[in-house]
């Protein structure tokens, strides 16, 4: 069962929600209806899950929705149609009772500009959902303690939240969400008011916190490279409604229309992309059936002067030059000895782009893929800048 | 008049009278609360005044005055250096009893418009119709002139130290329920909504979040208050509360410059020292 399953989800701010809905059903669109009725569509028909353990990111332009959806999950405000479920149990049937256990136990919200309480130490701070709760002081402070230290701020914890930068300051947010051990977090735009750099260290202690805790992360943003970093999907927000939700790789390789390929455009693609997108299917020899002559015939057919050379399990086992391969033929060889090397750049599936071409760079050979010891592609000079251009071929069905 | 006869459609309408039937109605029909409430309050505020303020040595009094100064200042010298010789000089003067007086008139006088004030501030707060009803009324009262709240006064609670009490809690609660509001309005969005998302209830809300970051706004309420009484406590000298503000009422009336300047200078003196009490204890706990 997903964590959060929301179905057709719709908000109009306005005097007359039902009568925008409608015309949204005409077709209308969000500006026209904003102009003949005054009344502003906030979220249109939105519908997604959230599994348990996944990061899922909402991304989209200023505008787009994407706080009035996360305030719908939590129900800070009210939906003008459509069904939101946590665990299965309709958000919107529950009474105030209900709602706030929900709050309590199940989803803790951390905030662009950090929400802290100035009134309130560091730890104070971390303490309030389980205050709100009645947990017990003993307990409440040993367990805000525990969630500051996760996050590095252990030796804060008596500092008022006016003594600390931004990003320890959302780092004390962080803790907050985290102290009452929920079941997924809600970030609307949490790292949108830090400085790029320390940006990218919360974005990769976010991971990392994630993959240690198993938390689900509903991560909204207004920044693809930032989505496309920690998402494990991302949906994309346009005027209210979720144009395409789909993988970082699919939605950089298969943008479902002009919205989303405006915003891929703008995207570095050496961050995005990785070795499993641009490498090729290896030409190779056998160790265990061919020698040096088989070698030097493939190399000259497929005009290379170099080829991998694998056991029957695909596992890399070196490279032959076709100097070397001749050399050994005009011997009467019958195998690779001597001649085989083993001198291979080598790189994961996984292995970022921008990587790659600092590898590249000084290698004679091409870069060798591997897993687990097998050889599953190539990377050549010319697939790297290809695609780093922007107008090379991508793979996007291996994976 | 004779040739304004076209403002004359109809004849003066019966404001003042209609507002007097009102006025005679109610002391008539509350007497039966308004006779109560004059008894015990005047008993409670004579027990503040004579034995209490009065029975403790001028000399304690003064260094607990000074005490408090200094460490609510932060512990600075001056309005403690300033409040041992001030409060000398108006008992040098002779002017200590009627300094007890108006004390007791004005702590129970703001005590009451506080405890009357943030609540009502409060529910103002977290209702738009409750504003906008309260919004005119609390500039209407603060901007009647003071003096018309006496009259009244003396009609529910004849003379002495309750009607100024009662004047004093017309005239001097609407700041303190208006800053109330509008501190609680003016907490951060963001900090009501992470209230919210946490799960808490109205009240936790409120008294965890709200009220906490209000706190400034509705310090600066009080002290308005503490100096708005303290001006109808004196005034109010007019229907008999006794203090400071009689000896000046009585040296108006005889004429006599020196005496009234004396009494002048010993309210300018707790006004002083009132208000710089007050406002420290806006910053005071906040840091
Ligand atoms: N309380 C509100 N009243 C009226 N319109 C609102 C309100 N909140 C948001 N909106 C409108 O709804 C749309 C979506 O806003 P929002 O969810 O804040 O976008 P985002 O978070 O993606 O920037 C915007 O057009 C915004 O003006
Ligand atoms: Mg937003």
């Amino acid at each position: 069962m997903p964590v959060i399953e929301v179905k057709n989800l719709s908000k109009v701010f306005g005097r007359n929600p039902k009568q925008a809905l409608k015309l949204l059903d005409q077709g209308l669109s969000k500006d026209a209806i904003l102009k003949e009725t005054g009344n502003t569509v906030g979220v249109n028909r939105a519908s997604f899950s959230v599994e348990a353990g996944e990061i899922f990111v909402i991304m989209g332009l200023s505008g787009s929705g994407k706080s009035t959806l996360v305030r719908l999950i939590n129900r800070l405000i009210e939906p003008t149609e459509g069904s939101i479920l946590i665990d299965g149990e309709e958000l919107s049937k529950m009474d105030q009772k209900a709602l706030r256990q929900v709050r309590r136990e199940k989803m803790s919200m951390v905030f662009q500009n950090f929400a802290l309480f100035p009134n309130r130490s560091i730890l104070e701070n971390a303490e309030f959902g389980l205050e709100i709760q009645k947990v017990p002081k003993e307990e409440r402070k040993k367990k805000a303690k525990e969630a500051l230290d996760l996050v590095g701020l252990g030796d804060y914890v008596n500092q008022s939240p006016n003594q600390l930068s931004g990003g320890m300051r959302q780092r004390v947010g962080l803790a907050r969400a985290l102290a009452n051990d929920p079941e997924f977090l809600l970030m609307d735009e949490a790292f949108s008011a830090l400085d790029p750099l320390i940006r990218k260290d919360m974005q990769d202690e976010l991971i990392d916190i994630q993959s240690r805790m198993k938390k689900t992360i509903l991560f909204i943003t207004h920044d693809l490279d930032e989505a496309l970093r920690i998402g494990d999907r991302i949906a994309l927000m346009k005027d209210g409604s979720i144009v395409q939700i789909g993988t970082p790789e699919e939605i950089l390789v298969n943008p479902a229309n002009d919205y989303v390929e405006k915003f891929v455009e703008d995207v570095d693609r050496s961050k995005v992309l990785t070795a499993e997108h641009i490498m090729k299917r290896p030409e190779t020899v056998n160790i265990e059936k061919h020698g040096p002559r088989v070698a030097l015939e493939r190399m000259r057919e497929e005009g290379l002067s170099s080829m991998f050379v694998v056991d029957s399990k695909r596992n890399l086992k070196g490279y032959i030059t076709a100097d070397d391969a001749s050399e050994a033929r005009k011997k009467d060889a019958n195998s690779f000895d001597g001649i085989l090397k083993n001198d291979i750049p080598r790189v994961d599936k996984g292995t970022s782009m921008q990587e790659i071409f600092d590898i590249i760079h000084d290698s004679p050979i091409p870069v060798a893929v591997v897993e687990d010891g097998k050889l599953m592609g190539i990377i050549v000079r010319g697939a790297v800048i290809a695609a780093l251009t922007g107008d090379g071929e991508v793979n996007i069905d291996n994976g | 008049m004779a040739n304004t006869g076209m403002l004359d459609f109809i004849p003066q309408i019966p404001v003042a009278e209609g507002t007097e039937t009102v006025t005679d109605w109610l002391t008539d029909t509350f007497a039966f609360l308004f006779d109560p409430i004059k008894e015990y309050l005047t008993i409670v505020m004579e027990f503040v005044a004579e034995t209490v303020l009065m029975g403790i040595p001028p000399v304690i009094l003064i260094l607990i005055t000074a005490v408090i100064a200094f460490f609510i200042s932060g512990k600075k010298f001056g309005l403690a250096a300033f409040s041992i010789v001030g409060l000398w000089f108006i008992y040098n003067q002779g002017h200590w009893d009627n300094l007890m007086n108006t004390v007791t008139l004005v702590l129970l006088a703001s005590l009451l418009s506080i405890i009357i004030g943030v609540p009502i501030g409060i529910l103002m707060s977290k209702s738009r119709v409750l504003e906008a009803i309260l919004s005119p009324v609390l500039d209407f009262m603060q901007t009647m002139p003071a003096f018309v709240y006496l009259i009244p006064a003396v009609a529910f609670f004849g003379i002495g130290y309750v009607p100024g009490v009662f004047a004093s809690l017309i005239f001097a609660t609407p700041p303190t329920v208006r800053l109330t509001n509008l501190g609680i309005r003016q907490v951060s969005k963001e900090l009501v909504e992470a209230s919210d998302a946490f799960g808490s209830t109205g009240s936790q809300k409120l008294f965890k979040v709200e009220l906490p970051m209000a706190r400034p706004t509705i310090m600066a309420g009080i002290n308005q208050t503490v100096m708005l009484s303290l001006s109808m406590v004196v005034i109010a000298s007019m229907i008999g509360a006794p203090g400071l503000g009689a000896e000046v009422l009585s040296s108006l009336q005889r004429a006599s410059v020196g005496t009234g300047f004396v009494a002048g200078i010993g309210i300018v003196i707790l006004a002083i020292i009132i208000d710089r009490i007050t406002q420290n204890m806006t910053r005071g706990k906040a840091s």
